[in-house]
């Protein structure tokens, strides 16, 4: 582990520049916003894919139960919810004081997190059963009708959403604390997936992914793990949703807050892109796609989205390593992993594990 | 491991230089002799027909402002020019455009986008960096309570759509000797914020002559299918079916009120021009009410295109596969009016003056009157409702406007 | 709600027209998911672009009556050119992901999925489209309950579609290989069936049964680019209630499920509609697993 202290020197540099980052680039500060975002979704979702190996097509979900989450906090700690979404109402975003607004952003982003902690208990313990494509179909299925739902439920606003409250502050801080409310939030996301996947809790869930039924006649306890580790990506998720919703000012739920067709297929994309089941893979892949999303996709002219369908194929039939993984496969030795001479012509894929001593 | 992190840092480092290419020249606001405007709007997604009837609109106005000698501001002649971008139809996405048309492009003269959701998300924007916005996409109601400052809408808002339709049943009820409060009124709406304030209007209205709602349905976004929703029609007799869900509500309901012979004597719907309902079902669509924003028969007249019946022509001259001017493009083109007029009015550049003379706009214009109320709405322009009669849109009310007598019960066929 | 009860239980007539039209949809249904059952059950493979094919047919009939062709003639002519299509597809694509996991079929055929309906917006536009089909509507008890003919039409067509369909796979030479190929593919390699082609064939038939479902669709209903999720999620939910092989069984939860759309629409209302599919969907999918867990040993 001689390689820790340079490691360290890439994070700080990663770190010094996402400090720096807004004040270097000051237009730029909401695309780099949404890029730590896009980042948080990427390892959110490997953590589950890549790692346990339960890929899963509805992640979304908690992200838009985060937002309503915090978005009904924020409101309902001063005000009727069902009066504030009503169409005539006459109360606005722009009614909160300062202190209103703080209290409530706080308080909304804990009780996201928290939510959909729960969430994910709830759901995985009637999910969990299912395996590979039945667990993928049936979250993606969850995911859909969670959008459907929302918008016939009145009280929360239904079809016609909520318009978030309005920031008391200039629009300098505003960009400014939304865009630290992210950086904090991946790179909080970043350390903790590191330090998750160095203890035996990483091991464990890799043993479930490479084979279930093994890993249960070892002892471990699968369901378990499984419903841990699918709540652990719910409570980064869920502080995203609220995040997310407060930034674009107004959260409805079919395109806002359970975009399962945009978001929540980017963030299986961006995983696969960089390489599933390593930790810089799914950063990687989310850095690589925001990047070439916001330079070329206003300039495709209505092929954007014939593009991204065609990246999701050639990806996922003939690149389904990723980068990490095809680096990982061409330089071995460079990741820290043994090969035979004789293996090296072989066809024998090196272990994903680039951390374990 | 190392390299691994180089590799990472190579990265890191191409994403910077990729941030630093596109970070060069912000466009300014007013370059030389052209002032941009700059317009999120959708060009593709379930909204990308209308937004290209608005864009449309938007290019036509600039098109024949510029050729009349353009923006006069400050004894010089400026030009018009909008930049756009695709928001996909989505209102996250629009968000976003936003920013990047204020923060990067340096646009500080905004025209709205298609559709109340996406202007929804739009209005926040624009409010926060204090940038004008003149909208003509946007009817929702909600967008009107929030109390922006630096929002201007030239449409009438959605809650007026339909409810000349519901002054309508209560007439012909007392005309048949009844009592208004007899009549029965089934709902059918689609769950968007458009569709769900048209209906807030209706059932205002409605609760003043005391109707009874006897279906309440919301419509799912990809309707295909309100066979259900009619049967119950069917069962309960109303007198009155009011359906509202933009293009896909107006054709469905069209073409399943013929299929099952839905006998109800008052039909009035949104979208009927978008869904092009009359060269679909031709005599399926006879004595079906449609709300509209504008109608070139109308009487309405500035210095810029003539009347109502001029811009319909010169409209169908420019773009190609035209039928029937779609308001759409009516109003969209009446947002850039209003753009010309305040600027000439405020004679500077500075947003907040020219935020200034917008609320203070009072003008004509060939889509009807302009003056904004202190909420940014248009409160001197009155919605139309055209009956389709014989494959022909005719007003029938209010009865100010109304060149034909409605056709009162209407015939399943 | 229970007003919408009450008027069942009051005036049952109205049972029949829902029950008469969830038959009628549910026969186009089955359609479309048999063809997902058969490429599932023979290359594993779960094709998520299902809807979109359904929606291609569809489109095909907007453009073929554009020209003043009928739809129904238009049924071939779409089955053929679906046919190739599918062959096409085949080859380009679902050929490399045979022998990968299943997840990435299903985010492959996405991918698919994402192309197919953004090339149909690019060529056709995001509106709405109908096909008229010119036939007329009839009444029965009393005029309480319509019958378009086109319906009743559709659904015949469904029922001698799929008997051909039936006799094809019972009879023909490529039926038998391709159920050889679903019982035990590297038997079928051994007895020298050329499985590369079963493949080939066995997708290229489903996307023209899909095809042809769409065509029957849009003189029914509407049909619009973005419309094939929910297709493809219905047939998700017919071929795991009914499981993969199951001809009968694919019949009768097309028809469930052309029932429940139609009667939730009715009594919750329409914006139930379409969230009564996918709850469907993840209802059946959990009601499986407590089947299976039942012969799984667990030792939690």
């Amino acid at each position: 582990m001689n390689a820790l202290p340079n490691e360290h020197r890439i994070h700080l540099a990663v770190l010094a520049f996402g400090l720096a980052a807004p004040f270097i680039f000051g237009a730029f500060t909401f695309q780099f916003t949404i890029l730590w975002i896009m980042i948080l979704f990427a390892l959110t979702w490997d953590m589950m894919g890549g790692q346990m190996g339960y890929n899963s097509l509805g992640n979304i979900v908690f992200f838009g139960a985060g937002m309503y989450i915090c978005a009904v906090v924020q409101v309902g700690l001063y005000y009727d919810v069902g009066l504030y979404t009503a169409p005539d109402s006459s109360i606005s975003g722009a009614s909160f004081t300062y202190q209103q607004y703080f209290t409530g952003l706080v308080l909304g982003l804990i009780c996201a997190a928290i939510g959909c902690v729960l969430l994910a208990f709830v759901m995985s313990s009637f999910l969990f059963g299912l395996r590979g494509p039945y667990f993928a179909i049936g979250t993606l299925g969850i995911a859909l009708s969670a959008g459907e739902l929302m918008g016939a439920w009145e009280w929360v606003g239904a079809g016609s959403g909520i318009a978030m409250p309005v920031f008391p502050g200039g629009v300098e801080a505003r960009s400014l604390m939304f865009y630290f409310i992210a950086l904090g939030a991946a790179a909080a996301t970043y350390w903790f997936v590191r330090w998750l996947y160095s203890t035996r809790y990483g091991l464990a869930i890799n043993a479930i992914r490479d084979d279930e039924e093994k890993a249960e006649a070892m002892g471990v306890h699968t369901k378990r793990y499984k419903s841990i580790t699918w709540s652990f990506s719910a409570f980064f998720l869920g502080i995203s949703g609220g995040l997310f919703g407060n930034m674009t000012g107004f959260i409805e739920p079919l395109e806002v807050a359970f975009p399962t067709v945009t978001f929540g297929i980017f963030m299986v994309a961006m995983a696969l892109l960089g390489g599933k089941g390593t930790i810089w893979g799914p950063v990687i892949g989310a850095t690589l796609f925001h990047v070439i999303k916001e330079v070329t996709w206003t300039y495709l002219l209505g092929w954007q989205w014939v593009a991204l369908g065609l990246l999701i194929v050639i990806n996922v039939v003939f690149f389904q390593q990723g980068i990490m993984g095809w680096m990982q496969r061409k330089w071995p030795e460079r990741f820290g992993i043994q090969v035979d001479a004789s293996m090296r012509k072989g066809s024998e894929r090196p272990s994903d594990r680039t951390s374990t001593p | 491991m190392l390299r691994q992190l180089l590799d990472c840092r190579t990265a890191t480092a191409g994403a910077v230089a990729l941030a630093i290419t596109c970070a060069a020249p912000a466009q300014a606001r007013v370059d030389g002799d052209t002032i941009t405007l700059g317009s999120a709007i959708s060009f593709t997604g379930k909204y990308s027909t209308n937004g290209v009837h608005a864009k449309n609109g938007y290019d036509l106005a600039v098109k024949q402002i510029n050729e009349a000698g353009g923006v006069k501001v400050g004894g010089k002649s400026y030009k018009l020019k909008v930049v756009y971008y695709d928001d996909e139809s989505t209102p996250a996405r629009t968000a976003q455009l936003l920013e990047r048309l204020i923060n990067q492009d340096g646009v500080k003269f905004v025209l709205g986008p298609y559709s109340s959701a996406t202007t929804k998300a739009a209005a926040p924007v624009t409010e926060k960096y204090k940038i004008p916005m003149v909208e003509a996409e946007g009817a929702s109601r909600s967008l009107f309570n929030k109390g922006y400052k630096y929002l201007f809408a030239v449409l009438s808002t959605s809650e007026q759509y339909l409810a000349s339709a519901i002054d309508l049943a209560a007439e012909m009820a007392k005309k048949n000797g009844r009592d208004p409060s007899s009549v029965k009124v089934a709902l059918a709406f689609e769950n968007d914020p458009f569709s769900l304030d048209v209906r807030a209007g209706v059932v205002e209205d409605m609760k003043k002559y005391g109707m009874k709602i006897v279906i309440d349905d919301k419509l799912p976004r990809d309707l295909s299918d309100m066979s259900a929703t009619l049967t119950k029609a069917k069962a309960l007799k109303p007198d009155l079916l009011v359906v509202s869900g933009h293009s896909k509500g107006a054709a469905t309901v069209t073409r399943q009120v013929n299929e099952m012979k839905i006998n109800v004597p008052m039909i009035a719907i949104t979208h009927c021009e978008a869904a092009k309902i009359v060269s679909k079902f031709g005599d399926g669509a006879n004595d079906i009410l449609c709300a509209t924003q504008w109608a070139e028969t109308l009487t309405y007249s500035d210095d810029l295109f003539g009347t109502a019946a001029d811009y319909d022509k010169l409209f169908k001259a420019t773009y190609d596969g035209y039928k029937n001017v779609p308001y759409q493009s009516a109003q969209a083109s009446a947002a850039v009016m209003v753009w010309k007029d305040a600027f000439e009015r405020a004679n500077s550049f500075d947003t907040d003056k020219v935020r200034d003379a917008l609320a203070a706009t009072d003008m004509k214009t060939f889509y009807g009157n302009i003056k904004f109320s202190e909420h940014g709405n248009n409160i001197a322009k009155p919605m139309v409702l055209r009956q389709i009669q014989k494959g022909k849109f005719n007003v029938v009310a209010p009865s100010k406007w109304a060149s034909h007598e409605i056709n009162y019960p209407r015939k399943a066929n | 709600m229970l007003d919408n009860i009450a008027i069942l239980t009051a005036a049952p007539v109205f049972n029949v027209q829902l029950i008469l039209d969830g038959i009628f949809i549910g026969a186009i249904f089955a359609l479309a998911a048999y063809g997902l059952a058969l490429v599932w059950g023979v290359m594993n493979v779960k094709n998520l672009a299902q809807g979109e094919f359904v929606i291609m047919g569809g489109y095909f009939a907007h453009v073929m009556a554009g020209w003043g062709i009928h739809p129904i003639i238009a049924l071939i002519p779409a089955i053929v050119v679906m046919f190739l299509f599918g062959w096409g597809i085949y080859r380009l694509i679902i050929r490399w992901i045979i022998q990968h996991d299943m997840f990435t079929s299903l985010l492959a055929t996405f991918g698919m999925a994402l192309v197919i309906q953004q090339s149909l917006n690019l060529a056709f536009g995001p509106e709405i489209q109908t096909v008229d089909s010119g036939f007329e509507i009839r009444f029965i008890l009393d005029g309480l309950v319509t019958v378009a003919e086109i319906k009743l039409v559709s659904f015949l067509l469904c029922v001698l579609l799929a008997g051909i369909v039936v006799v094809f796979m019972k009879r023909s030479r490529m039926g038998q290989a391709i159920r050889a190929t679903a019982q035990d593919p590297r038997a079928a390699r051994v007895m020298g069936i050329d499985t590369e082609k079963v493949y080939a064939f066995t997708f290229a038939l489903n996307a023209a049964i899909c095809g042809a479902a769409g065509v029957l669709i849009s003189m029914i209903w509407v049909i619009q680019p973005f419309y094939g999720i929910t297709h493809s999620i219905r047939s998700f939910v017919i071929v795991t209630a009914a499981g993969f092989g199951n001809l009968p069984g694919v019949i009768v939860s097309a028809f469930g499920l052309g029932l429940a759309e139609q009667y939730s629409g009715f009594v919750l209302g329409a914006e139930f509609q379409q969230a009564t599919v996918v709850g469907l969907l993840v209802v059946v999918l959990v009601w499986r697993q407590l089947l299976l867990s039942r012969h799984r040993q667990v030792v939690q």
